[in-house]
């Protein structure tokens, strides 16, 4: 568990991050969302000290990280940069084995690690180990980078901006392998972007900053359906009703579902109740349907709704 | 002189100096360049860690680069003295401002999210400098010390200068005996050693990163290897010579020493300007210097006795076109007034003054004169003007400044000096070509420069001073029309010269003397 507490930077008397607490619990995914400049990468930076904070603590399972040598904190978390910031003049496999080098692990075991990351990482061992990363796309590099940062199996992974740089269709894949990699499951992550969607896609909780300062610190239904400024609903309001439709899932809605009765001639597509409204709308678009059958979860109720009713389930009374 | 070498011909007799130079010249370029990356690099390293100081540091290095660098020779002799260290010392300098600037460079110029990426991953600065800025800023790194090593290979020909060896001996020599062959065999050599070593550097410099560690060491080992080249084990001697460049290559000088007196003596090459210096500070031993120059007062050298005559006689004496003898009578007596007046020992003096206590050579002129009772007012000159020419240096200007108080103070006519016009190419060229009237001229010179007989000719009269005198009398008129009047006296001729006290206990007062001494167990 990572605890921040009060946390301040001050760079000549202009702050940059000012009086910062959050709490991210084991397993969890934490989103530091906002524009550039609200203090959201230097408040990432002083959690592996990067940047040294000018007041505040910061706690991880309860013991102080500024009373350790920061070479030997660093080692214990994994760090990926928007740049993937990749040594040039390493090959693949060694760059993935600086951190473990650096802990000391044996050659073999070095390798074996390196080889397991990339298969999960679906980069072709074989073919890549031994290239440097300059004869790599830039979605690969990516890839390795995030490799490097899992290299030593660290409990927390620190991500700056991590997809920022690679275009959108190679961003949503890799984000998508990110959500279903299995090494990421048990992580404790802290993630900085300033794209919405990429934060309440890959967010359990986000911290919506602005001028150095926390403004909501939610899960993504919290920081939707109740925001806690005018600025939280402003900053949210272009992707608002996208969000919203992956947001909500048919469990939220299940009271308001009018009961469905077998029809045998009906041949409606079928969904379940802990997936999103968005869900559903793809679903009917694929199968070109106009209503869908929702199954429960418990008893053998099923529900149906039609395309008209679910637009009208984001109405603002819901 | 006349026989033209052929230059392979000159490339094989001197192949065994070809090598030791060349050798040498590697040797001093390499030993520089060694301490300056030694010192360089790191400084480098620093200055991009502490930016503050960078402007200081580069500013410095720049500095150093601008001083020519003769002068930054003659900062070193103080110092270091003559010979290997100030060479080098030299060279260092020359080749730290590319080294340092590069390795800052270089430095600085590593991608900031690599060097983010290594911080974040627990790296300790040393490890980030030596495992990620070093690698990365190799090529930048190593292009800095392909540029010193070009310049080091060009600067280190002026370590001729002062006893340093390498191929300016070849290249300084030829200049000064006006022989292409054998400039052309030290240029040659340093210009193909530039290209070569830049080519190789070249090639280390787009190695690929991998391999960049090993090449890095392979690189230290040669430069470590080719620096001993240099400090080659000096045997034990008892007498060090000096010789500068055109001294080295001459019939009438170490190659008649060597000829004539079978005089081996362990010798380096070095500048005349501080050739004298070095034998008072006993550096060397024995110099081949000039028998009237003043620094031989200064430094109290003694002039060794050319007991088998091998230094042709250089007796000064006034050359003038015959055309003006005829039409002012006059003229020959006054110019006459100084023949026999001034030996060795006081042209010596003369020079001394005005070399070494920086008296003007109007001052030493006037006060010569006086002292002989030969200076007179100067007349309001009615009569034409008579154009005095000399070469650029003191006795020369000394010589001039009698010449024009004598005619102005004993005739009606009118003076015009035109002081410094080189050496006697450019004199004799302005007389033959009616731009001067007269200039002070040295019968060795007019024999073997000018007039340039056959060896046999050369060898039937060069025992003798005054067979020298008529002959070069006789040719003149015949060939030129240019009149040789009195000589004034003094031979200002090569000789050889020790330190007075030294040459007192080893009972040394003649040129076999010292072979004698130097055979001697």
């Amino acid at each position: 568990m990572i605890v921040v507490d009060n946390l301040s930077k001050i760079y000549n008397e202009v702050v940059a991050v000012e009086e910062v607490s959050f709490t991210v619990k084991e397993g969890q995914n934490l989103v530091l969302l906002g524009t550039s400049g609200c203090g959201k990468t230097t408040t990432l930076r002083m959690i592996n000290r990067l940047v040294e904070p000018s007041a505040g603590q910061i706690y991880i399972n309860g013991k102080s990280i500024l009373n350790q040598p920061a070479e030997i904190l660093r080692r214990s978390m994994g760090y990926v940069l928007q740049n993937n910031g990749l040594f040039p003049h390493y090959t693949v496999a060694e760059n993935i084995g600086i951190v473990p080098q650096l802990l000391g692990w044996d050659k073999k075991r070095i390798k074996t690690r390196t080889i397991e990351l990339l298969d999960k990482l679906q980069l072709d061992a074989g073919k890549y180990l031994h290239s440097y990363p300059h004869e790599l796309s830039g979605g690969q590099q990516q890839r390795v980078g995030l490799a490097r940062a899992l290299a030593a199996d660290p409990p927390i992974l620190l991500m700056d901006e991590p997809f920022g740089a690679l275009d959108p269709i190679t961003r949503l894949n890799i984000r998508q392998e990110f959500l279903y990699l299995n090494e990421l499951k048990r992580k404790t992550i802290i993630l900085v972007t300033h794209d919405v969607e990429e934060a309440f896609a890959l967010g359990d909780k986000i911290c919506l900053m602005d001028k150095g300062q926390i403004v909501q610190n939610g899960t993504p239904a919290e920081l939707l359906f109740h925001p806690a400024q005018e600025f939280v609903r402003n900053f949210l309001h272009p992707q608002a009703l996208l969000l919203k439709m992956k947001a909500i899932k048919f469990k939220d809605i299940w009271n308001k579902l009018d009961d469905f009765t077998d029809l045998p001639a009906a041949n409606y597509p079928v969904i379940k109740t802990e997936q999103s409204l968005w869900d559903a709308i793809e679903l009917l678009q694929q199968k070109k349907a106009d209503k869908i059958v929702v199954t429960p979860e418990t008893g053998n109720q099923k529900k149906i709704i039609s395309s008209a009713s679910i637009l009208q389930a984001l109405s603002p009374e819901n | 002189m006349n026989q033209q070498q052929n230059f392979w011909e000159f490339v094989v007799l001197q192949s065994d100096k070809l090598i030791s130079q060349t050798l040498t010249h590697i040797g001093l370029t390499f030993a520089s360049l060694l301490l300056a990356i030694l010192v360089g690099v790191p400084l480098g390293i620093l200055i991009a860690n502490k930016k503050k100081m960078a402007g200081t540091v580069l500013g410095m290095a720049g500095i150093l680069q601008t001083i020519p660098s003769v002068a930054l020779l003659g900062f070193m002799i103080p110092v270091f003295g003559i010979g290997t260290v100030p060479a080098v010392a030299v060279l260092f300098l020359y080749a730290l401002l590319p080294i340092i600037r590069n390795t800052y460079t270089g430095i600085t110029g590593v991608n900031e999210a690599v060097r983010d990426a290594a911080r974040g991953m627990g790296m300790t600065p040393k490890q980030i400098l030596f495992q990620v800025e070093i690698p990365l800023a190799l090529p930048v790194m190593l292009a800095g010390i392909r540029t010193a090593t070009v310049i080091n290979v060009g600067v280190a020909t002026l370590a001729a200068y002062i006893a340093g060896g390498g191929l300016g001996e070849f290249i300084f020599g030829g200049i000064a005996l006006n022989n292409t062959n054998m400039i052309l065999a030290g240029a040659i050599p340093a210009a193909l050693l530039a290209i070569l070593l830049d080519f190789l550097l070249g090639k280390v410099q787009h190695i690929i990163p991998a391999r960049i560690k090993s090449v890095s060491l392979l690189l230290s080992v040669v430069l470590l290897l080719s620096t001993l080249f240099y400090f080659k084990p000096v045997g034990e001697r008892k007498l060090l010579a000096g010789f500068e460049p055109e001294f080295m290559g001459r019939t009438d000088g170490y190659l008649g020493l060597k000829s004539e007196y079978k005089l081996n003596i362990p010798s380096v090459v070095i500048s005349d300007a501080v050739m004298y210096e070095a034998a008072y500070e006993k550096k060397l031993d024995v110099i081949g210097g000039y028998s009237t120059d003043g620094r031989l007062k200064a430094y109290n050298l003694k002039v060794l006795q050319d007991d088998k005559v091998i230094f042709p006689p250089y007796h000064a004496a006034p050359l003038v076109r015959q055309e003006v003898l005829v039409k002012h009578p006059e003229l020959q007596n006054a110019l006459n007034l100084l023949a026999g007046v001034i030996d060795d020992s006081t042209m010596t003096e003369l020079n001394y003054q005005a070399d070494y206590l920086k008296q003007t050579p109007e001052q030493v002129a006037k006060n010569f004169l006086q002292s002989k009772k030969l200076w007179r007012e100067p007349q309001i000159g009615t009569g034409p003007t008579i154009r005095i020419g000399c070469k650029i240096f003191g006795e020369q200007y000394i010589l001039t400044e009698m010449y024009r108080m004598l005619i102005q103070g004993h005739t009606q006519l009118k003076v015009e000096t035109k002081t410094g016009l080189g050496g006697t190419k450019i004199c004799f060229d302005a007389l033959t070509n009616n731009q001067i009237d007269l200039y002070p001229e040295y019968t060795g010179t007019g024999l073997l420069v000018i007039l340039q007989p056959a060896q046999p000719d050369i060898d039937a009269i060069m025992a003798s001073s005054d067979k020298v005198f008529s002959y070069v009398q006789n040719q003149f008129e015949k060939k030129y029309k240019l009149t040789w009047l009195k000589p004034i006296g003094f031979n200002n001729t090569y000789a050889l010269m020790m330190r007075r006290e030294q040459a007192k206990a080893l009972q040394i007062s003649s040129i076999s003397d010292l072979k004698n001494y130097l055979e001697k167990e």
